[in-house]
């Protein structure tokens, strides 16, 4: 028994870094068609057909890229940072339900690492840790843009880190769990019974914070090009620098699955119907990091901080009052 | 506008009320308060224009109207006046060639790509023996195609010279319209610099005998 939960572990584990470091590529592709698209453009075309093959281009160049590690850098900070904001995106997904529960040869899978009964806290515990990947990075690179944005990146991640605990303790109390599959299955009784109808203003305070987590477009300031080159990962090159694209396209992918569990109803009651509603859910918040990228400015760092102290965080902890009131 | 309206521009170049053309811009006044700048914020929350945004790139994309140009497959039509990699036109009439040989063009070019050398052929005519444009110092600024008297020497429309070396010559026989070109009756007059504008003869006017 235990050797068949441990053999089945390490292959889930090895099937989700594998399908989700693929995906992180594939994220690539489609944010620049989509970007494209939205911009009049073609996007990539000339790599295989409708340039699907581009993926694979860029990451031969990735891998084959000359490790650069400049002078004067903190060597060995230098060097493991990307491999934190690498490790700490997949470490998250090991609480997530990616799928309902199925039969694989007479098997039953659960499409989940650990059904930990702390499940929330654990991923935004492990996607906080996420910060040190950015803040290490830019810190190590002996680069003032870098320094810059590890100084932006630390402020951004842990003033959002509030909104989005906050944003969402009203939601687990009502579910009354921090499991991700308790939380799917208080919502299994269709669209009505989905926490995004009693929690509007929560699951928008949610979705503002992950762009801030992600560092995404509206929030992209640890990176943001004009101002700070590439931020934190202007000194790095080759597969280093890849690690860190890996790391924000897993975390965009995490965030969109939780946001989809929590608020959207995730699976539903388990069927394949159901299955699919989870990929369209999370496929609609993927693409909404795109969209937002193709038509938002950039707010400024000051205005970002304004908005998570003054606005939001009033608003999450109002919600919080009004759902207890509403609860007792 | 009238004459004098001209004049008051002339001497007024502030924006008056005089070019009904310019207004100004309606801006809100700043506002100083709490309150004023909360009420500021809610209006610029709740007014929806970030969802705007979201519906001009959307639509954008479901019409699908790029404007990419796959380039070496595809090219943009260039005009008839582009001044790119020079050219050597032949006379339609006996398919010889126009230049005369002058040097005028060695002589105008401010860049000092262009080396001529002539002779004398049997007929005392002058003949080219050598002639090449460096396009690495070639800034196409057209001189040359105006200063040249039989409309020898133009600019052709072919931009692609990319090089592996800085210096790269072009020679006379490959800038020369080929024979079989000329035969076809393709070869194509330069409408750009140097070039006789249309109805040129209606606008000539005699000398005067006068002077």
């Amino acid at each position: 028994m235990e050797t068949a939960y441990l053999i089945e572990t390490v292959i889930k584990i090895v099937v989700i870094l594998l399908i989700f470091s693929a995906l992180a590529g594939i994220g690539t592709y489609f944010e620049r068609k989509v970007l494209a698209f939205m911009q009049r453009r073609l996007g990539p075309v000339n790599v295989g057909p409708f340039g699907l093959l581009q993926v694979a281009a860029d990451g031969i160049k990735l891998f084959t890229k000359e490790d650069i590690v400049p002078k004067n850098v903190v060597g060995r900070i230098f060097k493991i940072a990307p491999v934190i904001t690498a490790a700490t995106a997949f470490m998250a997904a090991a609480a997530i339900p990616f799928l309902p529960s199925f039969t694989l040869f007479g098997y039953e899978v659960h499409p989940i690492v650990a059904d930990i009964n702390i499940g929330i806290l654990y991923i935004l515990g492990v996607m906080g840790i996420g910060l040190y990947g950015p803040l290490l990075g830019g810190m190590a690179s002996a680069n003032k843009f870098s320094l810059l944005s590890a100084a932006r990146g630390a402020a951004i991640f842990i003033s959002y880190e509030v909104i989005t605990g906050l944003s969402i303790l009203a939601p687990i109390m009502m579910v009354g769990s921090l499991s991700l599959i308790d939380f799917n299955e208080y919502q299994a009784g269709g669209i009505t019974d989905w926490i995004v109808w009693s929690q509007p203003v929560a699951f928008i305070l949610f979705w503002i914070a992950a762009f801030a987590e992600t560092g995404r477009t509206p929030f992209h300031l640890i990176a943001n090009d004009h101002e700070i080159i590439d931020g934190f990962g202007t000194e790095y090159s080759g597969m280093r620098w890849g690690l860190f694209f890996i790391g924000e396209y897993a975390n965009m992918f995490f965030i969109s699955f939780v946001m989809a569990l929590i608020f959207l109803g995730g699976y539903g009651d388990g069927s394949f119907l159901g299955a699919l509603g989870l990929l369209a859910k999370v496929a609609f918040f993927f693409f909404f990091f795109l969209w937002t990228r193709a038509a938002w400015p950039d707010v400024r760092p000051d205005q970002l901080m304004w908005l998570c102290w003054k606005v939001l965080m009033p608003i999450a902890v109002i919600n919080i009052v009004i759902t207890g009131i509403v609860m007792m | 506008m009238h004459n004098e309206q001209i004049e008051e521009h002339f001497k007024n170049r502030n924006v008056t009320e005089i070019d009904s053309n310019y207004y100004m811009v309606d801006i809100a006044p700043y506002p100083t308060d709490g309150w004023g700048k909360f009420k500021r914020v809610l209006k610029r929350s709740f007014r929806g224009e970030l969802f705007v945004g979201l519906w001009v790139v959307l639509r954008e994309m479901i019409k699908f109207d790029t404007h990419t140009i796959k380039y070496p497959e595809e090219k943009m039509p260039i005009g008839p006046r582009y001044r790119a990699v020079h050219e050597m036109k032949r006379l339609w009439e006996s398919d010889t060639e126009r230049c005369i040989g002058c040097g005028l063009c060695e002589k105008i070019c401010i860049s000092n790509c262009i080396r001529i050398d002539t002779k004398l052929d049997e007929n005392s005519r002058k003949e080219v023996t050598e002639y090449s444009i460096n396009l690495g110092r070639c800034i196409f600024c057209g001189y040359c195609a105006e200063v040249c008297p039989e409309l020898a020497i133009t600019h052709g429309g072919e931009y692609e010279n990319a090089s592996d070396q800085r210096e790269h010559y072009i020679m006379y026989q490959d800038m020369l319209t080929p024979l079989d070109k000329m035969k076809a009756g393709t070869q194509l007059e330069f409408e750009g610099f140097g070039a006789v504008t249309p109805h040129e003869d209606e606008r000539v006017k005699k000398t005067p005998l006068a002077y």
